[in-house]
């Protein structure tokens, strides 16, 4: 039973994997694979890629605000303070400070952006490890890593965010921190869910028999049908990060002045709210913008990812 | 040579001869408890005390209702669920032991799921899944996926259409094919079918019988072989072994064991088997209900409140799996000698 498998099938094969100057990938017909047809059926989505290129507008503007932003995001003018939507030199206005507002906008999208979407990117990773660790293994590792999660769960988002950045001290890197806590438990939660649903099947069985270490299994086998569902989920949380973000700015524990982020901007100009509504709610507007542009795109991606198991 | 690198295994070649069994199972018992509504602690006796022999070389049958055990046992073997007791000799040596770890173990023996599409990772193509056994124990990538196609072919699926291609892009037919090609990606000499072909249609299941045996004479395989289907069985089988409530009640040569059947429970089993002649149609259910509660199975022998022989005498003793035959063992106190029951045959069989 030992050489002859390779020999014998080969012979059966009619040579297809005889010839070496043929790479062997050319021959076989070529499957689009889970993630193909999900990409296949997202951009047959209009909603989802209309949501995407908004996102993806925004995102380069944010990458280039500092070379294309048409005036000084910094320089105030205590003559220009509060001009209208339509100004002739303030596009979309000034500020309380008498900054342009199109300018600080698209700089704040920077800030705004990275402390929206940095902490549920590591806890996509760390929530994601917790979770598959805590589904896989099952037992008393489950039991222990989810109810510490639990604990989190007992308090509201906001109030653990803001406790939490309170406690560290303002600061970018503080708010990060604490809205990484924040997301940790709910990402860990669906994670866990997901690999305990996958955790029976066959397959798995069929992995152990073959010898492989439990770690191995998790990456090769379980980490390829969970990360789906997870990512979804995750980039759904996008927008809810962002307006946490934003809210910590505003309460003065997030980004501090001058920099421009949405949610500081919102602070700043509620001062003006009855002087000049419409400048004022402008960082608002964006911030409900791009979360809605996020939830959209990850239903979409979610709709997507519905083929059958 | 194994295709495998690893130390020298002892394992995949013969050791104890022709005469030794290559898997001896005795005393497998595996409970699971559950919790009634009043509070109580009760077990399942799922598997309770099965013992027996796969030969070298034979197809052994499992057959039995649904909920007798034969699943558990098959997950015993393969150690997927840990047992309560009992041992497993594979060629004469403990498994589980430092002579035999459950690791070396596993490359000797593997499994067919009876689910083809729940038993391929939905996330990997054909080749991959085939291939990620052979790669776990150290064979280089390449070599790995060349071998799985080698497999591919083997099993009569063109690797040139099908390595590529995802389970759910394959039949039923194709991806048991290709379960079967992955558990032998690993060169095993035993390998387990658990309902391996009961889902499939009758025409690919036989197309995947006989591949089944021509892989067999190939490789020079022992299968253990569970089903409910007592004709693939008889088709498959040289011996046969029927379960009852997580016991074995009768084990013995397949012409033997499915034409002269010892025990009321088999001769039930045989004859509610719907027949093609028109003439010969079982009109009653020689079964009656279901089988009893195995978290509180009958005393004595577990089948006498559905068996026509039962006397009282069945109710007290537990009857023992004795030989009444050549190779042929029951567990019936009916056909044991000097057990108490009036249908006892007078003597001991000269063995």
């Amino acid at each position: 039973m030992n050489a002859p498998i390779t020999a014998s099938a080969m012979a059966l094969d009619g040579g297809v994997l005889a010839p070496s100057d043929v790479a062997p990938e050319a021959a076989f017909v070529p499957s689009r694979g889970f993630w193909g047809h999900v990409g296949h059926r997202l951009v047959r989505d209009p909603v989802a890629m209309g949501a995407g290129a908004l996102i993806l507008l925004i995102v380069v503007i944010a990458i280039l605000a500092p070379w294309i932003t048409p005036m000084d995001p910094y320089k105030g003018s205590m003559l220009r303070r509060l001009k209208h939507v339509g100004d002739a030199t303030y596009w979309l206005g000034s500020d309380e400070l008498g900054r342009d507002m199109i300018s600080r906008l698209m700089l704040g999208a920077r800030l705004s952006l990275f402390i929206g979407v940095t902490p549920v990117l590591i806890a996509f990773v760390i929530g994601s490890a917790i979770g598959i660790l805590a589904g896989y293994v099952g037992g008393w590792l489950n039991t222990i890593l989810m109810r510490t999660i639990d604990v989190f769960f007992a308090f509201p988002s906001v109030l653990l965010a803001i406790a939490l950045s309170g406690a560290l001290g303002a600061g970018i890197f503080n708010s990060i921190v604490s809205l990484t806590c924040v997301f940790v438990p709910q990402i860990a939660r669906v994670a866990e869910s997901v690999t305990t649903g996958i955790r029976k099947r066959d397959y798995i069985d069929a992995a152990k028999l073959s010898g492989a270490s439990p770690l191995t299994i998790m990456r090769v086998q379980v980490l390829g049908n969970v990360v789906g569902p997870i990512f979804v989920y995750a980039t759904s949380l996008i927008s809810v990060s962002m307006i946490l973000a934003s809210g910590l700015s505003f309460l003065g524990l997030g980004v501090r002045p001058p920099e421009p982020e949405w949610g500081l901007m919102l602070n700043t100009l509620r001062t003006a709210i009855y002087a000049n509504p419409v400048v004022a709610a402008l960082p608002g507007v964006c911030i409900f913008v791009v979360s809605i542009a996020f939830n959209l795109f990850s239903d979409g991606l979610r709709a997507a990812m519905e083929i059958r198991q | 040579m194994s295709v495998i690198p690893s130390a020298p295994d002892p394992f995949a070649h013969d050791r104890g001869g022709p005469a030794q069994p290559l898997l001896s199972v005795s005393g497998l018992y595996k409970h699971f408890p559950v919790r009634k509504a009043g509070g109580k602690k009760q077990v399942v006796r799922a598997v309770d005390g099965v013992d027996f022999n796969v030969l070298k070389g034979e197809t052994l049958g499992i057959v039995g209702e649904s909920g007798c055990g034969k699943s558990t046992t098959a997950k015993l073997l393969m150690g997927l669920i840990e047992r309560d007791s009992g041992t497993l000799l594979y060629d004469g040596q403990a498994v589980g032991e430092r002579a035999m770890p459950w690791r070396s173990y596993r490359r000797q023996v593997q499994m067919v799921f009876q689910d083809s599409y729940a038993s391929l990772n939905p996330r990997m193509t054909v080749e991959q899944s085939i291939a990620f056994g052979p790669k776990v124990n150290g064979v280089p990538g390449r070599e790995a996926v060349e071998r799985a196609r080698a497999l591919l072919a083997r099993v009569g699926l063109e690797p040139k259409r099908f390595a590529g291609r995802y389970p759910h892009e394959i039949s039923g037919g194709q991806r048991q094919r290709v379960n079967i090609a992955r558990s032998l990606a690993l060169e095993p000499r035993l390998v387990l079918l658990d309902e391996a072909v009961s889902a499939l249609d009758k025409s690919v299941e036989a197309q995947v019988l006989n591949l089944l045996l021509d892989l067999k004479a190939e490789f020079g395989l022992t299968y253990i072989f569970i089903s409910h289907d007592l004709n693939v069985v008889r088709f498959i089988s040289d011996r046969v072994m029927v379960m009852y409530l997580g016991r074995v009640s009768e084990i013995g040569p397949s012409d033997t064991v499915l034409d002269a059947p010892a025990h009321p429970y088999t001769e039930a089993l045989l004859a509610s088997m719907p027949s093609l002649d028109p003439d010969n149609r079982t009109q009653v259910a020689l079964l009656q209900g279901d089988p009893p509660n195995p978290i509180d199975p009958p005393r004595g022998c577990r089948f006498h409140p559905r068996c026509g022989l039962a006397e009282p005498i069945c109710g007290d003793k537990e009857p023992p799996l004795d030989a009444v035959g050549p190779l042929h063992r029951v567990a019936c106190l009916a056909r044991q000698p000097s057990s108490g029951h009036s249908a006892a045959p007078a003597r001991a069989l000269a063995a």
